[in-house]
């Protein structure tokens, strides 16, 4: 850790006297060139130097990265269908090399079960987090941008949504449109974008009366210009953490989607998993346990990045 | 540059206009009822020319400002009467679309806090090739080139480092020097500078008034100063507009207003701002209260409770605007009874 630390530390003081350098000759040039040098201590660098700060988000890191590089690997180590019965069904753990996480009730290894369910937790954790971000950032800019009625009523949608129990509108949504893979994603999505929508107006609301909004207007820009190019970019560090928090929560709903077996039945899931095996769980409760540690980690790591991001990406605890 | 550099004797002829307010009308409606923020302000601008809008805080110098730029808070505020031609085109009629394609290319504006007038997030660079790319679309490296070209002209050393500078990695006067530049990036007619120097210090403001004047020369826009301090006024302004509750209470040449201020508010301001040569270790003289709300103007001229020389009638009517000299007017019954006594000393 501090070994980390030490070197991202050091790194901008090593390059800084090849930036400084270029003051000291000033002659003024007849012909100046558009390259545009000198940026001094590139703020993505200060992000990481304060990522790496906090050791829990550094493990969170680890862990996603490893979770990524499984989905990424699982078609490799796994080209056939996961789904497919491979050998005997209920071989525990460790007692076959064939197998080494053991195969399921119906003889599946669950090892291909749990690397291509990985690909599937984070297909849906992400592309439902980007769609709540979406839904979230464009409800709660609008509402504070413009005010008035239009706050009124997209407040009051916001409310709707958060009233209605979460698992029950998403087991609704995908028992209308039919279990597959997109349509859970969505329905996860559409439940998950109420805090976004919140956390980006409350943040609208404290920029859109600065003086640099009245000056973007005072210079012709247009109202989604100026929410989309300069309000937005101000208001981005809180909702990038929530959007990473909203992962985790996407990847709890589809495991529970799938465990109450509404979930896609031609893709491998871990939920889905757990739910195939709960009814073994006095005699092979490994069939939930592995895919349950498997979500466990996931959630646990998704948060920790999200803690580091806040670190990070938080002004008032850059100066910590 | 031929206006600047012409001798301060000659009459000026009547040069055309560019921007022309009669009876602008700002109206805010509160719970309090329809409160007159701005009531019948006409001023004109021409080419080149300076005109200094004063008055203190809460005057309705600011809100005549983001009038003419149609930026007023809708609600409370809103036009309720007049009309500003810039060019020969009505502002107050143009739909919004068509007035931000105004905004900031005809008729652009300065802030009065630098710090806070350019974005926290996005380069210096960046923002004034955003500018340029709402006004006057080019190739990305042009455009960039055009603005490294902008950071020169508003003498930013060593722009091309600057470039990638973020707002708080420079002084507030480079900031400001910044904001002109996005100011000035697409030559517009008339700018409209809302107190650009009051949050910089005194050596800082004679560069950027220096910085402004030598642009001015330059290009031939026409300049709406407004500010508190009549220091600023002498340095830069051709001609002066004094308001006092959201009405013109008197205008005139510079020259003119401060050798011969004629309404008492315009006295008081005088007699209020500190001076190198006269009684050094004085008191300062002061306007006794402060300005009215708008929601309880007094009966009468709005002037008439911090008066020293009010009478029966200011307490009963407002005073219009006269004509005591040609291109001079002040609203004032004092004057109007008195007539025009050349020669009267500054001050009260």
């Amino acid at each position: 850790m501090s070994l980390t630390t030490s070197s991202l530390t050091t790194s901008p003081l090593a390059t800084s006297p090849s930036t400084t350098s270029p003051a000291a000759p000033a002659p003024a040039p007849l012909v100046t060139p558009v390259v545009l040098a000198g940026r001094r201590r590139s703020p993505v660098l200060d992000f990481c130097r304060r990522f790496a700060r906090n050791p829990a988000a550094l493990v969170g890191l680890v862990l996603v990265l490893a979770l990524v590089a499984v989905a990424l690997a699982a078609p490799y180590y796994y080209p056939r269908d996961p789904l497919r019965i491979v050998g005997r069904p209920e071989l525990w753990p460790f007692t076959n090399p064939r197998f080494p996480l053991g195969t399921d009730s119906l003889g599946r290894d669950i090892a291909a079960v749990v690397a291509h369910g990985a690909r599937t937790t984070l297909m849906i954790g992400l592309f439902a987090s980007l769609t709540a971000t979406l839904i979230g950032v464009g409800v709660g800019a609008t509402a504070a941008y413009f005010g008035g009625w239009v706050d009124e009523v997209l407040m009051r949608v916001t409310e709707l949504f958060q009233t209605v129990p979460n698992i029950i509108f998403i087991l609704t949504v995908v028992a209308v449109l039919g279990q597959s893979i997109g349509n859970i994603t969505i329905a996860v999505g559409v439940v998950t974008w109420t805090p976004i929508a919140r956390m980006t107006r409350a943040e609208f609301l404290a920029l859109r009366d600065r003086e640099f909004v009245q000056a973007c207007r005072a210079m012709g820009m247009g109202d989604v210009r100026i929410m989309l190019g300069e309000i937005l970019p101000n208001a981005l560090p809180p909702v990038i953490v929530l959007s990473s928090l909203v992962v985790a929560s996407a990847v709890l709903f589809e495991s529970a989607v799938s465990f109450l077996g509404l979930g896609d039945p031609n893709v491998a899931s871990w939920g889905g998993l757990i739910g195939q095996g709960r009814t073994l769980i006095r005699s092979s409760w490994y069939i939930c346990a592995v895919p349950g540690v498997a979500i466990m980690l996931t959630v646990l790591a998704l948060n920790l990045v999200g803690d580091g991001l806040n670190d990070a990406l938080n002004p008032k605890l850059r100066d910590r | 540059m031929a206006l600047i550099d012409a001798p301060p004797l000659t009459p000026l002829p009547p040069a055309p206009a560019l921007l022309s307010v009669s009876d602008l009308e700002v109206t805010l409606f509160t719970r309090a009822g329809q409160l007159k923020a701005v009531d019948r302000l006409s001023l004109e601008v021409a080419a080149g020319e300076t005109l200094a809008i004063v008055g203190e805080s809460g005057c309705g110098k600011s809100i005549s400002a983001l009038a003419l730029m149609r930026l007023l808070p809708e609600p409370p505020a809103k036009i309720t009467g007049g009309s500003v031609r810039l060019a020969g085109r009505d502002l107050t009629r143009l739909s919004e679309g068509e007035m931000q394609r105004v905004r900031g290319k005809d008729l652009a504006m300065i802030f009065q806090d630098p710090m806070s007038a350019l974005n926290p997030v996005l380069t210096v660079g960046r923002q004034i090739v955003e500018v340029i790319a709402r006004h006057d679309p080019a190739s990305h490296r042009a455009m960039q080139a055009r603005a490294l070209e902008l950071m020169r002209k508003v003498r930013i050393p060593d722009a091309e480092r600057r470039f990638n500078d973020y707002p708080h990695q420079l002084s507030g006067g480079m900031n400001q020097r910044i904001v002109i530049a996005m100011a000035i990036a697409c030559q517009p007619k008339v700018l409209v500078a809302d107190e650009p120097t009051t949050a910089l210090d005194v050596t800082i403001q004679a560069q950027i008034l220096d910085l402004m004047k030598e642009l001015q020369a330059e290009t031939g826009m026409g300049l709406i100063i407004i500010t508190h301090d009549l220091g600023v006024v002498a340095e830069t302004a051709d001609r002066v507009l004094v308001m006092y509750a959201g009405r013109k209470v008197e205008d005139g040449t510079v020259d003119a207003v401060f050798d011969r201020p004629l309404h008492p508010y315009t006295r008081g301001l005088m007699g209020a701002t500190p001076s190198a040569t006269l009684q050094p270790h004085g008191r300062l003289a002061e306007i006794p209260g402060s300005v009215p709300a708008l929601a309880d103007l007094p009966a009468g001229c709005a002037f008439n409770n911090r008066c020293p020389i009010a009478f029966a009638r200011c307490f009963a009517e407002r005073p219009g605007l006269t004509m005591p000299a040609p291109a001079r007017s002040v609203a004032c019954f004092a004057v109007e009874q008195e007539g025009v006594r050349h020669g009267d000393p500054v001050g009260a």
